[in-house]
């Protein structure tokens, strides 16, 4: 772990029982007090993420709109002022460089928020696209520290540590010169868990203590600590997709079923031609939710069958905590991609049946 | 840590139980808390027969599925059924909870493995 990157609240990871791992070249935290046990909490009260590997790029100037509605598939046109939107960075022939949000300050000034192992392909993908546009693209990401208080309890948990109205931050938008515990942070009110919360963007300096305060304020309503492990597992059950497993370089968001933030009529973008035409011949491959019958548990990379022929590759597979089932998403050829389906996973050297069923594993139930 | 007197400990944080020729084998303390909440064991087929050294069972966590090494050599003759629809028992008791039973082709094998104390002393280097 010594050679690698280590984000500002490392030094506090110990004191929570942490088991490191390497991602992307940090030494993060892939679970505290248990993976199943920070999982539930994020679904019932709330949990703490140490996201600071995430990498942010600024963007503005002049033409800082109109470069990142040519670099992006989302509508950067219709965005308010602190309105968030989710869109993918492709290549000319359709394959994603990466997924990311756009934090918009205002016409002429925006952040892009990334993913760590993406991070400095991603810079160098904008800077190479950079052409005559007026902007400027400054890589921050070793500048900001960046957690995630994410579950039902987030705002009621937060709120106690800021004079700001949380309630008035809707979802998918931020707010500047927030002071959590005396800290200026930017707050938006988005996640990775399928759950409310917050993203809370800082400074090295104040992280450390913000990260405490909301474990001690919270501490009443249950919120723990919570590492990869388990940021995975939630991300998984509320279908939201992982850069490497169900988009990549190889996987479209066309064929990933995220063709709502692929906005063809807004104007050229990169890799808008291959999409469209993957649109309308419509994607040879399909992402499908399944659900094993027989044992097993799906992993990612593992081979898809149907009748024994190869249809495919699982994305992402997980003994589901909330659910208690084993399941998984796939990315199979669109003729074997019907609901209620039977496929085979090849897990080791058995194959065990599975069935298609709809990827949204888990929706919450509360507004917000 | 818990570790137990008068067993046979493997490098892979195996442990066996001999009983006559037949080897009880199991993971220890150190290797479920290394894996975590384990939810699923994928059992061996009784009659299989394996080498020192290879996977005779997979054991995962919710997060990965981690290969688990039989420490002799010989022939499943029982496995823990009891594994498959509750799993966590190897978190909870893992020396109370023997994986399968290999009958020893060679039990002059034993002799590289370790005992309880010079286990101990490897899984503090391994820290």
């Amino acid at each position: 772990m010594d050679n690698l990157k280590k984000t500002s609240l490392f030094p506090s990871y110990k004191k929570y029982g942490a088991k490191l791992v390497d991602y992307a070249g940090w030494a993060m935290p892939v679970e505290f007090s248990g993976l199943t046990r920070e999982h539930e909490a994020v679904r019932t009260a709330a949990g703490l993420f140490d996201v600071s590997h995430m990498g942010e790029i600024e963007v503005k100037g002049k033409d800082a709109a109109e470069y990142l509605q040519y670099l992006l598939t989302n509508n950067i046109g219709t965005m308010n002022d602190n309105q968030i939107i989710y869109a993918f960075m492709c290549y000319e022939n359709g394959g994603v460089v990466d997924d990311l949000l756009v934090y918009k300050y205002s016409a002429d000034h925006y952040l892009l928020v990334v993913n760590a192992a993406n991070m400095e392909k991603d810079y160098q993908w904008m800077l190479d696209h950079k052409g005559d546009y007026q902007v400027e693209i400054e890589n921050l990401s070793d500048q900001v520290s960046e957690l995630a208080l994410q579950g039902p309890k987030a705002e009621a948990v937060l709120q106690k540590l800021t004079d700001t109205d949380l309630s008035e931050i809707p979802a998918f938008y931020l707010k500047r010169d927030v002071k959590i515990a005396g800290a200026n942070c930017l707050v938006s009110r988005t996640g990775y868990t399928g759950e409310d919360g917050f993203e809370i963007y800082l400074s090295h300096e104040d992280a450390p203590m913000v990260w405490e305060k909301i474990l001690e304020t919270g501490k009443e309503d249950g919120v723990v600590p919570v590492g990869l492990g388990a940021r995975d597992t939630l991300r998984f059950e509320a279908a939201l997709p992982l850069y490497g497993n169900e988009i990549s370089q190889d996987i479209s968001p066309l064929e990933a079923g995220l063709g709502y933030f692929v906005k063809f009529d807004k104007g050229d973008f990169i890799g808008r031609e291959a999409l469209l035409k993957q649109k309308q011949e419509g994607p040879a491959r399909k992402l499908v939710g399944f659900e094993m019958i027989e044992r097993g548990i799906p992993r990612h990379g593992y081979s898809v069958l149907s009748e024994g022929k190869e249809i495919g590759f699982v994305t992402t597979g997980y003994y589901s905590p909330t659910l208690g089932k084993n399941i998984g998403f796939a990315l199979v050829q669109k003729e074997y991609a019907n609901l209620g389906d039977i496929i085979e996973i090849q897990i080791r050297k058995k194959t065990a049946t599975a069935k298609i069923v709809d990827k949204r594993f888990y929706a919450k139930n509360y507004k917000k | 840590m818990i570790t137990v007197k008068g067993l046979y400990y493997s490098k892979d944080h195996e442990w066996v139980k001999v009983d006559g020729n037949k080897a009880l084998i199991g993971i220890t303390d150190y290797a479920q808390h290394a894996l975590g909440e384990i939810v699923y064991v994928e059992l061996p087929e009784l009659g299989t027969e394996y080498e020192a050294g290879d996977v005779f069972c997979v054991i995962e966590s919710v997060k990965a599925a981690a290969d688990s090494y039989t420490p002799v050599s010989g022939k499943v003759v029982e496995v823990n059924e009891e594994l498959e629809d509750s799993p966590q028992l190897l978190n909870e008791g893992p020396f109370d909870n023997w994986i399968v039973a290999i009958e020893m082709n060679d039990p002059s094998e034993l002799e590289s493995l370790m005992d309880e104390e010079a286990y101990k002393i490897f899984c503090e280097k391994e820290e």
